[in-house]
């Protein structure tokens, strides 16, 4: 049986229908109608569907919408209006990191997630909090340093 | 029709847990305190009271997050988690990729194929430091158990309820599709290490 509930996504409130356990991911793409964050692995291993919940970097394949409750869903359409999300987006594009581009949503958000957490991350900090994102097209060296001159940016 | 009598009475006593491809298996019993009353040495009891509670102790449930290494593993085999995750100075992962970010409140099923579900429970993290199991033989584990330095300054009391009672110690029993159950119940691993204390607390011999 769905119920309706109130779901807030880049602080804008949707009513939705859904199951309680429906993956956070299945209500951004299908009902939201936000498709910027994507489904890879389906098992939280690959990062692709990285949003945030309440600031905190969240893998919304395997989390029940249910458990997101009155928290803010923030998503790769909503990350570049925040300081440090901009700062991300920017130096992505400076550094020209993407290549095809699927995982990049997974891998700004949890940059972001880095950022917010960790403001001036050396090499091994990065490679850390990035090791559960994957990219098939190997971008992780223009990854890393997209993220040090986001934080040469200094707003985190 | 013994036979298929026989087979209710198993199907109805045994509890059940799912194995890797979500397919189901018997947990391994653990044996009640009560059996333990033949061995007249207090002592003696003590330490095999412990040897089963380390049943439990020892299984890949629980020793998967009490690594020697700031690494947990993963599986029955124990292999390295993937994606990588590495404590750092904490138990929560590193800063920016905390635990939370893929382990949820509660068990959570997945979309891919070989992997049922990912674990979870609110209070998941990784033991401290100095309460690494894996490495240690189940003596050397009795004896962190009963160090306060090495134990998270708890009584012994306090290490029964702990057992007896913990969410997070519960989850072993409780682990999620495509994972083999910790052995026995909760209940009764917290009757054998509350027995054990009452013994003396005794360890088995190396």
């Amino acid at each position: 049986m769905e119920d309706a509930v109130k779901l807030k996504v880049n602080d804008k409130i949707h009513e939705i229908d859904a199951e309680p356990d429906t993956p956070l991911l299945w209500v951004l793409r299908d009902i939201v109608g936000l498709t910027g964050t994507k489904f890879g692995c389906g098992a939280a291993l690959c990062g692709a569907c990285t949003v945030h919940v309440d600031h905190e970097p969240r893998r919304s394949c395997v989390l029940p919408v249910s458990a997101v409750g009155n928290a803010n869903v923030l998503t790769i359409e909503g990350v570049g209006a925040t300081p440090i999300g901009k700062a991300v987006q920017d130096a992505w594009l400076q550094t020209e990191v993407v290549q095809c581009g699927y995982c990049q949503t997974g891998q700004i958000m949890q940059a972001v997630a880095l950022l917010t957490a960790n403001p001036a991350p050396d090499d091994g900090a990065i490679d850390r909090a990035m090791s559960g994102n994957i990219c098939r097209c190997g971008t992780y060296p223009r990854i890393r340093a997209a993220i040090h001159a986001a934080a040469k940016q200094g707003v985190a | 029709m013994a036979l298929c009598a026989a087979a209710l009475v198993f199907a109805a006593s045994a509890a059940w847990s799912t194995g890797p491809g979500g397919t189901a298996a018997p947990v391994t019993p653990l044996r009640p305190v009560a059996s333990f009353e033949g061995i007249r040495d207090p002592a003696k009891r003590s330490a095999a009271l412990f040897a089963e509670a380390g049943k439990v102790i020892q299984s890949p449930r629980c020793l998967n997050c009490h690594p020697a290494a700031r690494i947990p593993t993963q599986g029955d085999e124990m292999r390295q988690h993937v994606p990588l995750m590495v404590a750092t100075d904490g138990n929560h992962g590193p800063r920016g990729l905390p635990c939370a970010t893929c382990h949820g409140a509660d068990n959570a099923p997945t979309f891919a194929a070989g992997i049922a579900s990912v674990p979870g429970n609110a209070h998941w993290q990784l033991a401290p430091v100095e309460m690494a199991w894996q490495g240690l033989n189940l003596p050397g584990i009795c004896a962190q158990l009963k160090d306060p330095r090495r134990n998270g300054s708890r009584s012994l009391d306090q290490i029964v309820t702990h057992m007896k009672t913990d969410h997070l110690v519960g989850w072993a029993w409780n682990p999620g599709a495509g994972r083999t159950s910790a052995p026995g119940t909760q209940e009764g691993f917290g009757a054998l290490i509350e027995a054990w204390v009452k013994t003396g607390a005794h360890c088995p011999a190396a």
